[in-house]
């Protein structure tokens, strides 16, 4: 039984001093951490680096998804399976699928947002390894929690710490977990 | 020196800046913010609420006992008949799916506009949405007559090998509510899940612990899950605008699509559209002036919320009167005997009394709203949105009565009113909508929570001020 190291936690509270340091901690070249906000801070990440969403492609998808079912179901339906003569009206016409085809895109789009969502931010996970310390649970409330893990290449338990008490954290510590 | 600041010290003293109103009263930190929201679901059920509940539950008890005598004997226990096949039932459909359109567009196109007032309201007008059109969905699927047979609705593979006639809109209107009510309740539940997991480290006891954190799927404020998360929101803000216009749009196709006079008019989609707001706003109105006293929110629902709410009201009011003075225009204008003649009875007829009611309600009465004085007035806005939500009602209940209670043949003429058994059905819809709201103003937090701490002054990175700087920048170019 030893006691491994998790990350560094680190806290801040004001808006302006932690996109500082967000962009101090990217110019220092670490890859595995994260800040942890009660709310989106604008701008914030920008400042740490984050890549560009995918997000958007994948409700494209379910975009394209909703409206090919649409149009795939009812001229399938409609024209080809079962054609009902009903009025006269054509078996299948654009004119009278649109509103199935709006409302199958938006259902599509939707749902494929929301899975995408899901997917990229990795939910449900229902643990964290910070999940314990008392620090990582402000960020829910009222204070912007700067994570460093421990398996990032520059990681080190002290010249982290000390770099993030010179960027203005508060209540600087390491993260430790019980390893087998 | 600019023209605008030679103006405005004409008006302010020197060094003086016109600040606008704050969103939040009493300058509160985020700590408070957490913990004002948050408490509500800890703090202990008062007798008070359980006597609400116990009543909005035996309203919902009497109605599903009326829709259990329905389903199992038939809707021929209803007021309907030939000629009039429609009465209350698709009256209180539109009625309730119009009341959850005010709710998306409290949450998505207010949010597009970025106006920050609706965070304080947003929350609740979406979760009345949702429990809107779970009625909604109750009274379509019930004036079915089998409702055990809904699948028939759907392109499913069914016995006959028949599939849904495409070319109805009634067979859109299936795809329109569903499509609404799944949208709505995503857009709703991914807005909560920041709150959540703010519940979850908030709450003490182990097992609100445990249920807020499953619901929560782990939250933790990342950043970087903060990033995706901001843009699936916009994603679907901007979805659900459209929908919301499109399916009240969809509901007044199965009126305008029909060849009735007095249905069959291009006018309906907008019309319907706009009635949908002004009633869905005049039910946020009836809700939120109670819960904002019972649950003390005054310091977030301000009177700034509810004049702002006001003037919606106001506005989409005149639309409506708008198109009501339109449609007889237009009545007499298409020279169609028919058309002239179904809107001289609406007026003049069997149900006059139902259109002025409707008239009074929803063009008359919001007209107090000119005056600033009159929408922060608490008392008069709770009269208002009543009248306004009985207003509304009596709209869809004039369209669909009066078109069809004198048809083309004067043989069939007739009259309808309903029987006990659809009166108690209406009043357990409003006991199943009334005792979900009670539910989620108790358990979730009904305030969006981060959204609201992130519009607090301060909350954000001095640089990120574009629109203060840009407006500081336009002052000094001219």
């Amino acid at each position: 039984m030893t006691e491994a190291p998790v990350g560094i936690v680190g806290e801040f509270t004001d808006p302006n001093q932690v996109t500082k340091a967000a962009q101090a901690i990217r110019d220092a070249g670490y890859r595995q951490w994260d800040i942890h906000t009660p709310y989106p801070v604008h701008g914030l990440d920008k400042a740490m680096g984050v890549k560009r969403s995918m997000l958007t492609y994948i409700s494209f998808g379910g975009l394209l998804f909703g409206i090919s079912n649409a149009l795939g179901i009812q001229y399938w339906m409609g024209a080809i399976d079962y054609p009902l003569n009903i009025g006269g009206k054509g078996f299948f016409d654009w004119q009278f699928s649109i509103p199935i085809d709006f409302e199958l895109s938006i259902l599509g789009t939707a749902i494929f947002t929301v899975i995408g969502l899901f997917h990229l931010c990795r939910l449900p996970t229902w643990y964290n390894r910070y999940q314990d310390d008392d620090s990582f649970k402000k960020a829910t409330d009222d204070t912007f929690v700067v994570t460093i893990d421990s398996d990032d290449d520059r990681f080190s338990a002290e010249t982290t710490q000390d770099m993030l008490r010179r960027l203005g954290a508060k209540n600087v510590h390491l993260v430790t977990a019980t390893a087998n | 020196m600019s023209v605008i600041n030679q103006n405005k010290s004409v008006y302010l003293a020197e060094g003086q800046e016109l600040v606008r109103e704050p969103l939040v009263l009493g300058q509160p930190t985020m700590r408070d913010i957490t913990a004002r929201i948050a408490s509500i679901v800890e703090s202990k059920i008062s007798p008070k609420y359980l006597l609400t509940l116990a009543f909005t539950l035996t309203m919902a008890a009497w109605g599903l006992f009326a829709l259990y005598y329905t389903v199992t004997t038939g809707i021929g226990v209803w007021g309907l008949n030939n000629p009039i096949g429609w009465g209350w039932d698709i009256t209180n459909f539109v009625f309730w799916i119009g009341i959850g359109h005010a709710g998306t567009l409290i949450s998505a196109i207010l949010f597009l506009f970025r106006q920050k007032w609706r965070t304080a309201i947003n929350r609740s007008a979406e979760a009345m949405t949702i429990f809107a059109v779970i009625c909604a969905l109750t009274m379509v699927l019930t004036h079915t007559g089998r409702p055990w047979l809904f699948y028939w609705l759907l392109p499913n593979p069914n016995q006959m090998q028949m599939w849904i006639n495409f070319r109805s809109p009634l067979a859109w209107d299936v795809f329109a509510v569903n499509t609404y009510f799944a949208v709505s309740a995503l857009f709703w539940f991914v807005g909560l899940i920041p709150d959540l997991a703010t519940l979850r480290n908030y709450v003490k006891s182990d097992i609100a612990k445990k249920i807020y954190g499953v619901l929560s799927l782990g939250w933790t404020g990342s950043t970087r899950h903060w990033h995706h998360y901001e843009i699936a929101y916009m994603i679907l803000a901007g979805i659900s605008t459209p929908l919301v216009l499109s399916v009240h749009s969809v509901v007044s196709f199965d009126f305008t699509v029909g060849i009735l006079p007095g249905w069959h008019t291009t006018i309906f989609p907008p019309y319907f559209v706009a009635g949908a707001i002004f009633s869905g706003f005049g039910m946020v109105m009836t809700l939120l002036v109670i819960a904002r006293e019972i649950l003390d929110l005054k310091q977030f629902i301000t009177l700034k919320h509810l004049d702002n709410m006001n003037k919606i009201l106001l506005a989409t009011g005149m639309m409506v009167g708008y198109a009501y003075g339109m449609e007889l225009f237009i009545a007499w204008y298409s020279g169609s005997d028919w058309e002239l003649w179904v809107f001289i009875n609406r007026v003049m007829g069997d149900y006059a009394w139902a259109y002025w009611t409707m008239v009074l309600c929803n063009v008359i009465s919001p007209q107090v709203y000119w005056f600033r004085k009159n929408r922060r007035n608490v008392p008069l806005m709770f009269i208002i949105s009543i009248f306004v939500n009985i207003g509304m009602w009596f709209e869809r209940f004039t369209i669909i009565a009066t078109t069809l209670h004198h048809d083309f043949l004067p043989a069939s003429w007739g009259y309808y009113s309903p029987t006990w058994v659809e009166v108690s059905i209406f009043i357990g819809t409003f006991g199943i909508f009334l005792s979900l709201f009670l539910l989620f103003a108790k358990f979730v937090p009904v305030i969006a929570i981060a959204e609201i701490k992130s519009i607090m002054p301060g909350a954000q990175p001095a640089h990120h001020h574009h629109e203060h700087e840009s407006a500081k920048a336009g002052v000094t170019a001219h």
